[in-house]
């Protein structure tokens, strides 16, 4: 299989989870945890150095889900990678579950800060960063923020710091789907011109198809290799995979029945 | 080190740049407040391990908590209103509920902050970080306790939120007086009435152990110098031999110890009492001795609190004895 084949079956694979997980439930953050999808594959199948069996490891490189809301995709990703059983996945937001809503670092293994509270996690994956560079550690640290969250001060007060801390080993991607609850971004409170903040801010800014695989696997190969703190905007479409939510804004945290699953692993097959 | 005759604050920095020479894992985080910290002695020393992220405070506290993700043990530094309500989201789940080990200096505490006013006056931090789990408040009275304490709040595996005066300070304590987290200190004892004071408060109820000595009233003086964990057992203890209790603090009265002793005793061994603090108000500008006066924190204040208190208290005996 080559590598387009490979990630993009682990994408699929992400969002079937995902979709049975959510639908499962019966409600849940499902256009932002489907938006993030072939991301979460080519992190957690070809980038992140990490071992499922050792999940604390001191030298691993770290993923932070900023938008913690996406927590059922990264579940979904950890369960793939082999972090816990399958079935885990069936517990979401269920008493006494180790898989709440918003991902949480003391309750599930893989997760790497506690995260919910939108533009906090960014800053702390910004302080794992520096860690990084005062230890000279072989480390890198992804962040991944949403367009909404990127309307938090706390946002750009980490990314005024990192790009004048050179954080080299720091990557982080925002999901472009362009919605957040009440609509859409430009008619809630635009972003744009979303590369250009950031690049004044002192990051390399790349801006790819978020659902291309290997375009996120080049890309991030090339924030790598660059100096300083870099972003990948991936424009995404929210819910995508799944036309009951795909483009819609209601999809940010809605009711799903397992017929709407069923029609949409249809469609994924 | 010298723990008298200087300003607390330079006592805080020589004891962080002392103990980052044991602990490589000590950074210090400030919110371009250094100068006002003296963390500038710590910059010196270290470098590349003082971390400056500029006037933002809730950056400061998510790279901290960062930092401590990846097992660094850091200090950061602001005025108290900024490093508790300015910040309380990120403290409350980037540190406390994530459990991260962030030792938050919050500096000068309530009217301490005299010239700058009621905007850097806070009388709810302390109110703010109680109600969070697993925080611990420490409050030093002089530069021996904070010394004492300091190798135990690098130590503690969670975070701490650290009360401290920037500049002048009594000097309450003898050196090589022993201290420790979570445990009441008692310097007075006495049968007829207990107060318990923090902060600025202890030195004002020191002077009012005397008056009252020479009136014929035997007082216990307890400083709490952790408002959490509260040392339940040593308050309820004088509490029962005392039969009447004052609290002390430069703090509002609703949240602070007051609160704290109140639910405590409520709950274990109620008496009467009476809270001396800041009553329910806001801050205002003024130098020290002004507002001790204005917000009723003196010596003479909790004379008259322990007055009422005997007084209720042998009502109360006569009513039920």
């Amino acid at each position: 299989m080559n590598k387009r084949a490979y990630l993009e079956d682990k994408a699929k694979n992400i969002r079937i989870l995902t979709l049975k997980c959510i639908g499962n439930l019966g409600v849940g953050h499902i256009g932002g945890s489907l938006s993030i999808a072939d991301a979460l594959a080519v992190l957690y199948f070809d980038k992140l150095r990490i071992d499922p069996q050792e999940p604390t490891k001191r030298d691993r490189d770290r993923f932070i889900l900023s938008k913690g809301h996406a927590g059922p995709a990264l579940y979904a990703t950890l369960a793939l990678k082999g972090f816990f059983d399958v079935e885990l996945l069936d517990t979401l937001n269920k008493p006494n579950t180790t898989l709440p809503s918003h991902t949480d670092k003391n309750k599930t293994p893989g997760i790497d800060m506690t995260t919910g509270s939108l533009g906090q996690g960014f800053s702390v994956a910004v302080g794992m960063a520096l860690a990084v560079k005062l230890d000279a550690a072989d480390i890198d640290v992804y962040a991944m923020v949403s367009d909404g969250e990127s309307q938090e001060g706390q946002i750009w007060e980490a990314a005024m710091f990192a790009g004048n801390q050179k954080l080299d080993r720091l990557i982080a991607f925002t999901d472009y789907n362009k919605m957040q609850i009440d609509g859409t971004t430009d008619e809630i409170n635009d972003l744009e011109p979303l590369s250009d903040k950031w690049k004044a801010f002192g990051w390399h800014v790349q801006s790819i198809d978020g659902h291309d695989v290997l375009a996120i696997d080049e890309a991030i190969e090339r924030a790598r290799r660059t100096e300083g703190p870099s972003m990948i905007l991936l424009n995404t479409v929210k819910g995508k995979g799944a036309s009951f939510c795909e483009g819609k804004t209601a999809s940010h945290n809605m009711p799903v029945t397992m017929d709407m699953v069923e029609e949409a692993l249809k469609e994924l097959m | 080190m010298e723990l008298k005759n200087r300003q607390l604050r330079e006592i805080y920095a020589d004891l962080l740049v002392d103990a980052a020479a044991r602990n490589d894992a000590i950074v210090s985080v400030d919110a371009d407040l250094r100068k006002a910290a003296k963390t500038n002695a710590f910059a010196d020393k270290y470098p590349e391990r003082a971390i400056n992220v500029g006037v933002a405070e809730a950056n400061m506290i998510g790279v901290a908590a960062g930092l401590a993700n990846m097992g660094k043990v850091p200090f950061t530094h602001t005025f108290t209103p900024f490093a508790t309500r300015r910040v309380f989201d990120q403290v409350t789940l980037s540190v406390a509920y994530a459990g991260l080990h962030v030792k938050m200096v919050g500096s000068d505490p309530g009217i301490m902050a005299q010239l700058n006013g009621a905007t850097h006056m806070s009388f709810e931090d302390v109110g703010l970080m109680r109600t969070l789990p697993d925080m611990v408040i420490f409050e030093p009275v002089d530069g021996v306790q904070l010394a004492a304490c300091f190798d135990e709040i690098v130590a503690h595996p969670g975070p701490v939120y650290i009360r401290l005066l920037r500049q002048e300070f009594e000097a309450v304590f003898e050196e090589g007086t022993s201290f420790s987290l979570g445990k009441a200190h008692i310097l007075e004892e006495g049968d007829d009435v207990v107060i318990f004071a923090t902060g600025i408060l202890v030195a004002e109820a020191l002077k009012a152990v005397s008056i009252l000595k020479e009136e014929g009233i035997s007082a216990t003086l307890v400083n709490i110098h952790t408002v959490k964990p509260l040392d339940t057992e040593t308050i309820v203890r004088t509490a029962k031999r005392c039969g009447g209790v004052v609290t002390a603090e430069n703090h509002n009265v609703i949240n602070g110890l007051g609160s704290a002793v109140a639910e405590t005793l409520c709950e274990h061994h109620p008496v009467p009492m009476k809270r001396v603090g800041v009553m329910d108000r806001f801050g205002e500008v003024g130098k020290k001795d002004y507002l001790m006066e204005t917000f009723g924190l003196k010596a003479d204040n909790i004379v008259t609190a322990a007055r009422d208190v005997i007084r209720r208290k042998e009502e109360t005996g006569r009513k039920h004895g």
